[in-house]
């Protein structure tokens, strides 16, 4: 598990999964012992697979809270209930300032100059995600991410019937597009990224009307369909490796178990960002228990999909809460 | 379901170790060609679209300087254009928080001022109806201030003379509106339309019974805008634009006598212009005789 930490950052950045270098004693026990009994674990997995129950709690628990607080905004505005004023890039709950960190970012960046409304509002924010898991933002309220999550289903659809093929970008593309557009604010003036933000364009569109903006999403999202899945969250969004970064010491996470684990591999298929459970190929888990790292954006598809319970939810210090 | 098929081979980490050097030497060759090709392509895939994001992000520049000449009527307190949009976080608050809706935001057709708010003051004018002018107390981030930090210099005639007096607070114990410097400036851009020129009256609804837009009018309600239609006017010799502008000394009529006895007025533009746009908003003829030129300073009265 030494060094695991900042395998975990580079792999967010892009590099390629490796192959652990030190396995515990532990972890190789249990792996030689899947191997030495192999008719009796074949056996299991299958029982396992007959009894596994479709779920999709978090799946719902998810889309809920994702609905609610995107509607939240459109009736604080729409209503004048005031309880969340603004749009994702920037709002005040019940009066407190929230700053979307990567927007925070740009606006600093092209601006040059913070001042005290900003500051408080992209620390609360920071608190609030270091808190609940970095990533969590994209899968438990950004817009984009639900809308591209069920035209994501189309695309498999289209692969399932061999229409379509997924092509894959090299995924340091989203670093260096961070890299990029930080650059081009600093040395342009202008907040570039936000304008093709379809999380921005997104939210704005729900809470102020439709706009022609919406034009470039579904660009977006067509070019998902047709030709590589989920390519925005997965190789582009520089808000996605923002809050990635602070998702580092997020207390928050899914935890691998190998002993429960049949390595079918299903988790990686409904998976993201695929490459954070690399651990779940049979033979490259480094501990018995390993928690997944910070490109994972906690939204619970691979805890749903495991039929045998070997990934969980857990805030590092309270075991078993979730 | 079966075993997971991946790139990797799917053994324990020690016995490939042990195996994979040797044994595969002859298979190896070919596939990693095609892995080497394959990582080629996925690497000048990955190189094309960056580019082409990167570039659909820069060519929101192109309207931008599309708009240098012409720029949008920005709300009150705004930072000079660049910086307005530098600043601005493109989350509307300034929207939600105005009385008549007079802030609308960009589109993408704005390239860089998408999601970023102006002021349509033909269809919908800032009055200042909310006294305080709250979109500046909205604005999370600075873009909309009452006071410039000091490195962003003022530019000569933004700058007010004194603070504007608000018509609707006269009487209260701070009259002025804490502005320091005007979003534009109104100009009379076609004399021959204008009624009072013409030396016309004016009767009936401003801007016709279909006009959304809206007004505080101190006689109706102070705190409850009502539609400019729902507020009719009549007038021997036309002067909306200086009765129902919302400032001070911002505007007058000037008004000659003829021999016969009939009157012609000249609407003309005074130094605490703030270009908020409701004489442009008001103005009954259509097209609007009066406008305000956004970003314009004053250079003496003309």
């Amino acid at each position: 598990m030494k060094g695991r930490f900042l395998e975990q950052i580079m792999l967010m950045l892009g590099q390629a999964p490796k192959k652990p270098v030190e396995i515990t004693p532990e972890a190789q026990k249990i792996h030689k012992m899947k191997r030495l009994t192999k008719d009796d674990f074949e056996a299991m997995k299958k029982h396992v697979r007959d009894h596994a129950l479709e779920k999709n709690t978090w799946r719902n628990r998810r889309w809920t809270v994702l609905i609610l607080v995107n509607l939240l905004f459109t009736l604080s505005f729409w209503l004048d209930i005031q309880i969340l004023e603004g749009a994702l890039t920037a709002s005040r709950f019940v009066g407190f300032h929230l700053i979307d960190l990567n927007s925070a970012l740009q606006v600093m960046l092209a601006h040059k100059h913070i001042i005290v409304n900003l500051f408080i509002g992209t620390a609360t924010v920071f608190l609030l995600w270091a808190a609940l898991g970095g990533r969590s933002f994209c899968s438990w309220v950004c817009p984009y991410h639900l809308v591209a999550e069920l035209f994501e289903k189309l695309h498999l659809k289209l692969v399932e019937k061999k229409l379509v093929t997924d092509h894959e970008f090299h995924r340091g593309a989203r670093t260096v597009m961070w890299v990029l557009f930080s650059l081009l604010a600093l040395v342009t003036g202008f907040t570039v990224f936000e304008t093709l933000s379809p999380t921005g364009i997104l939210s704005r569109a729900l809470i102020y009307g439709p706009s022609l903006a919406l034009g470039w999403v579904a660009l977006l999202l067509v070019f998902e369909v047709v030709y590589s899945r989920r390519a925005w969250c997965r190789y582009i969004c520089p808000i996605g490796l923002t809050y990635g970064a602070v998702g580092v010491i997020s207390p928050v996470r899914v935890v691998y178990d190998l002993n429960h684990c049949f390595h079918e591999g299903d988790c990686r298929k409904v998976c993201l960002v695929p490459h954070v459970l690399e651990v779940v190929i049979k033979g490259r888990s480094p501990d018995v228990k390993v928690p997944i790292g910070p490109d994972c954006t906690r939204c619970g598809l691979c805890v749903d999909t495991c039929p045998s319970g070997a990934l969980k939810f857990e805030v590092k210090g309270l075991n078993k809460l979730l | 379901m079966s075993q997971e098929t991946e790139s990797g081979p799917a053994v324990s980490a020690e016995s490939e170790a042990a195996s994979a050097p040797r044994a595969k030497k002859g298979s190896a060759a070919p596939r990693s060609n095609a892995r080497a090709l394959e990582a080629r392509r996925r690497f000048i895939r990955s190189a094309v679209m960056s580019t082409g994001v990167v570039g659909a992000g820069l060519a929101g520049y192109l309207p931008v300087a599309a708009q240098a000449d012409n720029p949008r009527l920005r709300p009150p307190g705004a930072l000079d254009e660049n910086d307005f949009l530098s600043s601005c976080i493109k989350c509307g608050q300034c929207v939600q928080v105005c009385p008549v809706q007079a802030i609308v935001l960009g589109d993408i057709t704005d390239g860089f001022g998408l999601g970023v708010p102006h002021i349509e003051s033909r269809e919908q004018a800032c009055d200042f109806s909310c006294d305080a002018v709250q979109c500046i107390l909205a604005c999370p981030t600075g873009a909309l201030v009452y006071r410039k930090p000091d490195f962003l210099k003022i530019r000569a005639g933004a700058e007010l003379a004194h603070k504007p007096v608000l018509k609707a607070k006269a009487n209260d114990p701070e009259p002025t509106l804490n502005l320091i410097e005007r979003a534009g400036l109104a100009r009379l851009l076609r004399p021959d339309a204008c009624l009072a020129t013409q030396g016309k009256g004016f009767k009936g609804q401003a801007r016709g019974a279909d006009f959304k837009g809206q007004m505080r009018y101190m006689d109706v309600d102070r705190w409850a805008p009502i539609a400019v239609a729902d507020h009719p006017y009549e007038r021997d010799l036309c002067d909306l634009c200086v009765t129902e502008c919302p400032i001070q000394d911002a505007i007058r009529l000037e008004v000659t006598e003829a021999a016969d006895g009939s009157k012609r007025g000249v609407p003309v533009v005074m130094e605490q212009c703030v270009g908020c746009g409701v004489c442009e908003m008001i103005c009954p003829v259509e097209p609007t005789a009066i406008v305000v030129d956004s970003r314009a300073v004053w250079e003496g009265e003309a």
